[in-house]
């Protein structure tokens, strides 16, 4: 979550490091229509995404391949006779050679294939599907959370520079980026859940909820909705609280920081100064002009952060023992069950990327200047 | 802590400390980055000189250096004079205005002094521990809170926390600095090269950085080391593979200005070859942007490792690194909460300090990156 305050200018000047050696062809598009611009930079947006994935799954395949527990041992245990060894290891498609595994990889992954976990013993993908509308469900709210205090306390903090809310978005910020999630989601556990009683315990809903609820969407919240439960649904949120405002401080202190800086930008420029002079209320200015010109640059940071939310439940999910994909994956890891970590792995990463490479085409689209040049 | 009283004072005590590790790099760059003083990496030390009140150079009467070969009239105006006759005399006069940029800084102090302090306590692990941080005893001292004979408690195995955090100080460092010479170098020359070369080298390169700043690292580091095997080292190289990328973009970025300047065109017509100039005349005016990121990074790695730690992929169950001991300390979270209270807490003051030190060291040697 870190690298991102550079990263959309950053891409513009690699894009515009990278069309340096060709001027001439770097000048000619300027002169096209806008059409066809934008048809040009949504095919490089989709080449982009094409070699990403594919990089993906290079990636993850060869962390399947070069792990040193081999997936025959795995299977048949180490006392098989050599002949069981042999077929086991042509069943799967081991003796080939690595570029046609790879391509045996590629198109059972195309077909949603992962393999069956050792562990549960379903196919992957169902165990995937199962479990990850509970990540969803707790990274949405926490960016909801994130976003919805975030954005204000960093407009704040701009525009009272140096004040109270300046230097609590500052120390929120510093502490954001030094505690370990785990630890203060455990020391969260310990207050409100152990000592004050405020929230629910560790899971999705209590165990008298469980049974009762019919998972429809998957999403416990908007299925205690539907079925008009309301003591079940406020049981949900009593789970779902703590660990959503845990992520979704952390993406205040990312969200808030980067506000800040934006709005500060905008607030310098000549524009500003000018609906001043026109007599225009300070609260029109701020909310209405400069922020939303900070809120192109904020949409890609907003997306990014969800993006790292998904990732970072890993260690919240543990924490909690929040039934989602991240669970899923370090109980997988810990029993060696290899397809469901690169399943998990990569259906992560799917999202990731493609909520990476929104935002980067988000930005580009939003932000007339970078079309213009 | 006793940063607050150092940082009183403007240079004398701090300024060695800082001034010394800085002007290690710095003066690096010597042998190319006189030639264009007054370029952005020169504002450094203007800034720091314009900035700063004159009332500081009172304080640092007590001149040490021998090599101060202080023709007019002391160090501190050799340090800042305006028209420095050596090489060496402006990248020091330079090193000496970032160092007070930064000694002025008194949270970036703050953060300095805790991690030298968390350097001494790894060192003297040893002598600072009072328990052993392996052996307890258990019959008597498990799970006992937090009192004078115990000051943070003790664990499941009666084993003395503190003495168990103290030496755990040393994982942290280890991963630290692995990480930092792991990775630094290859984002330092993948970046440089690309940036310098152009064309296709330039365009597989930052395709491939761009591939792996898309993926999530700390996944991708759980999968790496699941393949690898859980280990501390294994760890490392994890998250040394998913850490390089931001720095390779830094260095392409800076490479790409530099790339431009009279100097490298100069020692072009010199005949230098690619790699040296690479080497010898880009790199080490990357060098303190990249050393800025990795130190702000720091904090980033800390919470990797104990992250991987907590999820029992990264030091192994005797060692006590930190994550490993909150792991450790969950399971008796409820009752006994002081087990996973104190490495918690190292390891978010210790993070702490690298943030703070790296803002620091951002403000002083790269006044246009602040905002």
């Amino acid at each position: 979550m870190q690298p991102d305050p550079a990263r959309p200018t950053a891409n513009a000047t690699a894009t515009g490091g990278a069309a340096l050696g060709a001027v001439p062809e770097a000048v000619k598009p300027a002169s096209r229509n806008r059409h066809g611009r934008f048809l040009r930079s949504f095919g490089s947006f989709l080449a982009v995404l094409f070699l990403t994935y594919l990089g993906l799954l290079a990636v993850t395949f060869f962390i399947g391949r070069v792990m040193p527990i081999d997936p025959v041992l795995a299977i048949v245990g180490d006392r098989a006779p050599e002949h069981v060894i042999a077929r086991v290891r042509e069943e799967l498609g081991l003796n080939k050679p690595l570029w046609q595994q790879f391509y045996i990889y590629l198109s059972k992954v195309a077909q949603g294939d992962f393999g069956t976990s050792v562990l549960t013993s379903n196919p992957v993908m169902q165990d995937i599907r199962r479990t990850f509308p509970a990540t969803i469900e707790l990274a949405t709210l926490g960016i909801v959370i994130g976003a919805g205090l975030g954005v204000p306390l960093g407009v704040w903090a701009a525009v009272r520079r140096g004040g109270v809310v300046d230097q609590i978005v500052r120390v929120l910020g510093l502490i954001g980026y030094s505690v370990p999630i785990f630890w203060l989601g455990l020391m969260g556990l310990v207050l409100f859940y152990a000592k004050l009683g405020w929230v629910g315990g560790p899971g999705r809903v209590d165990v008298t909820y469980e049974y009762t609820l019919t998972p429809v969407t998957g999403f416990l919240l908007i299925d205690a909705a539907r079925a008009g439960q309301w003591d079940a649904f406020g049981n949900v949120l009593s789970h779902l609280i703590l660990p959503a405002s845990l992520l979704g401080y952390f993406s205040l202190a990312y969200i808030s920081r980067m506000t800040r800086s934006f709005m500060l930008n905008e607030l310098a420029q000549e524009y500003v100064v000018a609906a001043r002079a026109k007599g225009l209320s300070e609260t029109r200015i701020i909310w209405a002009h400069a922020l939303r010109n900070a809120m192109v640059p904020l949409v890609t940071v907003i997306a990014l952060s969800y993006a790292g939310l998904l990732e970072g439940s890993v260690l919240t999910e543990t924490v909690f023992a929040w039934p989602g994909l991240g669970l899923y994956i370090t109980n997988s890891l810990q029993n060696a069950d290899m397809n469901a970590v690169l399943g998990g792995t990569l259906v992560v990463g799917s999202v990731f990327i493609g909520l990476n490479l929104l935002s980067d085409l988000l930005y580009k689209l939003l932000d007339p200047r970078t079309r213009v040049r | 802590m006793s940063a607050t009283t150092e940082s009183g004072d403007p240079s004398p005590t701090p300024s060695p400390g800082g001034r010394g590790s800085k002007s290690a790099n710095e003066s690096s760059l010597e042998g190319s980055s006189t030639e264009q003083g007054p370029r952005d990496r020169g504002g450094s030390g203007e800034a720091a000189r314009s900035a700063g009140p004159p009332q500081a150079s009172a304080a640092p009467s007590g001149g040490r250096e021998p090599h101060a070969v202080g023709e007019r009239g002391g160090l501190i105006p050799w340090l800042m004079s305006e028209r420095p006759t050596s090489r060496r005399q402006a990248a020091w006069g330079r090193a000496y205005g970032a160092a007070r940029t930064f000694a002025r800084n008194r949270l970036a102090m703050l953060g300095l002094v805790i991690v030298l302090a968390l350097v001494f306590v790894a060192i003297f692990a040893d002598l600072l521990a009072p328990y052993s941080a392996y052996v307890g005893d258990l019959r008597t001292t498990r799970l006992l809170p937090p009192s004078s004979a115990h000051w943070f408690g003790t664990d499941d195995q009666g084993r003395d926390i503190l003495s168990r955090v103290i030496h755990g100080s040393r994982i942290t460092l280890f991963v630290v600095v692995l990480v930092a010479v792991l990775a630094a170098p290859i984002g330092l020359v993948v970046g440089t090269v690309a940036g310098y070369a152009g064309g296709w080298v330039d365009a597989t390169l930052m395709r491939i950085t761009d591939i792996f700043l898309a993926f999530p690292r700390l996944i991708l580091a759980l999968a790496f080391v699941a393949a690898l095997g859980p280990g501390i080292t294994n760890a490392v190289i994890a998250i040394a593979i998913t850490s390089w990328p931001p720095y390779a973009r830094l260095a392409r970025a800076e490479t790409l200005t530099i790339r431009q300047t009279d100097y490298i065109a100069a020692v072009q017509l010199l005949g230098a070859s690619p790699w040296r100039i690479v080497l010898r005349h880009i790199m080490p005016l990357c060098l303190s942007s990249v050393i800025v990121r990795v130190t702000l990074d720091m904090a980033g790695i800390i919470l990797t490792a104990a992250g991987l730690g907590f999820l029992g992929l990264g030091a192994q169950p005797p060692m006590p690194e930190w994550g490993a001991l909150i792991a450790n300390g969950r399971l008796y979270v409820l009752d006994q909460w002081w087990v996973a209270a104190a490495p918690g807490a190292a390891i978010f003051i210790v993070s702490l300090a690298f943030n703070l030190l790296g803002d620091g060291l951002r403000d002083a040697l790269d006044p246009k990156a602040n905002q």
